[in-house]
């Protein structure tokens, strides 16, 4: 469970990025954020991984400050974030690794990552020699390799081609079928965030702050065919006109 | 196939056109020897004092193979020193810089005052002049890591020993070789100076640069170009050393060697 009761963020003596976040999120949830760019969707991220305290307010995961040692917290990010100089088993194994997990247990693990996003064959290869959507998988199993409780992820697959997008998407939500992860997904795509999430925020900027909150009724599996429903269209529509609602300017007070 | 012999027949071809030009000019204006050699009286003399030129080399790479890899163990712990925050950085680079740009003559005299004509002085001269290269570029190196990399290491609980160790170090490899180079070419001559200024015959021909003092105070200038030739061959010895080791390395992941696929 995480939980944000009244959260504030400012950097230094900044403007406020995120204000008044009241949210929870229970576990085994999909959150999709999106919004217009300067919305604190990233900042969120940070918040949860710890990078970052907040302000004002109180985040607690599962009752305790985040960035706690027990809590098993994965993050992907627009870029595939790899170590070059490591093989693909290698940068797998890195979070595993830097636990000092024994060699047999990193092996098996990293095994079954990699066959669960369709890599085993390129477990010898460097980064180099793989294609963005291949070094975008082996930043998924790396992040999938600890079995993480909660998976947050920012804008994963934006650099990506449309087609590579969907599919990944598709692997994504196979992945949680079998893995049982809440996660928090930043997105530009309304449709991405629409066929991943089962809840979306939109937020507005200028503080960052919720502008609607929509649930998506589709049943998990979801599949190629969700994406072409009439149901699935309208949803997208629907959460589209909310987004560029938020983006209007915030009303201006008069005194 | 043309193009992969290129880069051999190149300088090849220009050296011998230059060895022509140069061997032609000494008999069309018969320059004196003492004044200016033509190539068989500098090959020559390499063969005539080949037992002294080759001992004097060994001398010199003993010097050059005790005080670069001290420069690198060296250069590497200040480098990590360095890395570790901005304030230590401020402190201290003032001081690296002022050990740059102090003339290694300035240098020498205080090194005979305290250790005397021979090894020691030689080897800190050596390390002097092939330090600096190295602790800068191999500083940028290990500051230079990408951020989001260090946030993953952060958030995956790293010690700070593991993010140094496990990611700061090999992201800095191609910066530390691109100091290496530089280091590598700068060693042999720090050598040969130290040798010139602090080197010592004792028990033998000395190195070098103590042959370069002996050759000039003799006139022997043909001797002279030898010498220079063999501190060149000394030098390429070494860089191409380092050159295999940055290939090594680097070469299954860094963008740099990306021309050697396919």
């Amino acid at each position: 469970m995480v939980e944000f009761t009244s959260v504030q963020k400012r950097f230094g003596g900044g403007p406020l990025v995120l204000d008044g976040i009241n949210f929870s999120a229970s576990r085994g949830d999909f959150v999709g954020l999106i919004g217009p760019s300067g919305c604190g969707k990233s900042t969120w991220l940070r918040l949860i991984a710890g990078l970052s305290p907040v302000s004002a307010g109180s985040l607690k995961i599962d009752g305790e400050a985040p960035g706690g040692p027990k809590r098993e917290l994965a993050f992907v990010f627009q870029e595939p974030t790899l170590l070059p100089w490591l093989s693909v088993r290698r940068n797998v194994e890195v979070p595993l690794t830097l636990r000092r997990s024994p060699p047999e247990q990193r092996r098996t693990i990293c095994q079954r990552a990699l066959e669960r996003v369709k890599l085993t064959e390129k477990a010898t290869s460097f980064p180099r020699q793989l294609s963005g959507g291949q070094k975008m998988r082996v930043s998924l199993a790396r992040a999938l390799s600890l079995s993480p409780e909660i998976l947050l992820l920012d804008e994963p697959f934006g650099a990506l081609d449309e087609i590579t997008r969907d599919h990944l998407n598709e692997e994504l939500l196979a992945l949680r079928q079998e893995q049982i992860w809440t996660a928090f997904f930043v997105t530009h795509s309304v449709a991405e965030a629409v066929f991943l999430s089962n809840r979306i925020v939109v937020l507005a900027s200028n503080p960052g702050r919720i502008h609607a909150e929509i649930a998506v009724p589709f049943t998990y599996p979801r599949t190629a065919e969700t994406r072409r429903s009439e149901e699935f269209f309208q949803l997208v529509r629907e959460v589209s006109r909310l987004l560029r609602a938020a983006e209007l300017p915030a009303p201006t007070v008069t005194l | 196939m043309k193009s992969r012999w290129l880069p051999v027949f190149l300088p090849v071809g220009f050296g011998l056109v230059m060895l022509g030009l140069w061997a032609a000019a000494c008999a069309v204006f018969s320059l004196p020897t003492y004044l200016f050699p033509s190539p068989v009286a500098v090959l020559q003399a390499a063969v005539s004092e080949r037992t002294v030129l080759f001992e004097a080399a060994r001398n010199t790479a003993l010097v050059a193979a005790l005080g670069f890899p001290l420069a690198v163990i060296t250069s590497v712990a200040a480098a990590v020193l360095l890395s570790l925050s901005p304030w230590i950085r401020a402190s201290l680079f003032p001081y690296l810089m002022a050990l740059q740009m102090t003339p290694i003559i300035v240098v020498t005299p205080i090194l005979l005052l305290w250790f005397g004509s021979g090894l020691v002085s030689t080897v800190l001269i050596t390390f002097l002049v092939s330090f600096f290269p190295l602790v800068v570029n191999t500083t940028q190196g290990l500051i230079s890591t990408d951020t989001n990399l260090v946030e993953l290491f952060r958030m995956s609980k790293a010690t700070r020993w593991q993010e140094i160790a496990l990611l700061r170090m090999p992201a800095a490899l191609p910066y530390f070789f691109t100091g290496l180079r530089i280091s590598a070419i700068l060693a042999p001559i720090g050598a040969v100076v130290g040798d010139f200024f602090a080197g010592s015959s004792a028990g033998g021909v000395g190195g070098l640069g103590f042959r370069t003092v002996i050759y000039s105070a003799q006139l022997k200038t043909p001797a002279l170009f030898a010498t220079a030739a063999v501190c060149c061959l000394l030098g390429f010895a070494l860089v191409s050393v380092v050159y295999f080791l940055g290939w090594l390395c680097l070469h299954t992941w860094h963008d740099s060697y990306a021309h050697n696929d396919g």
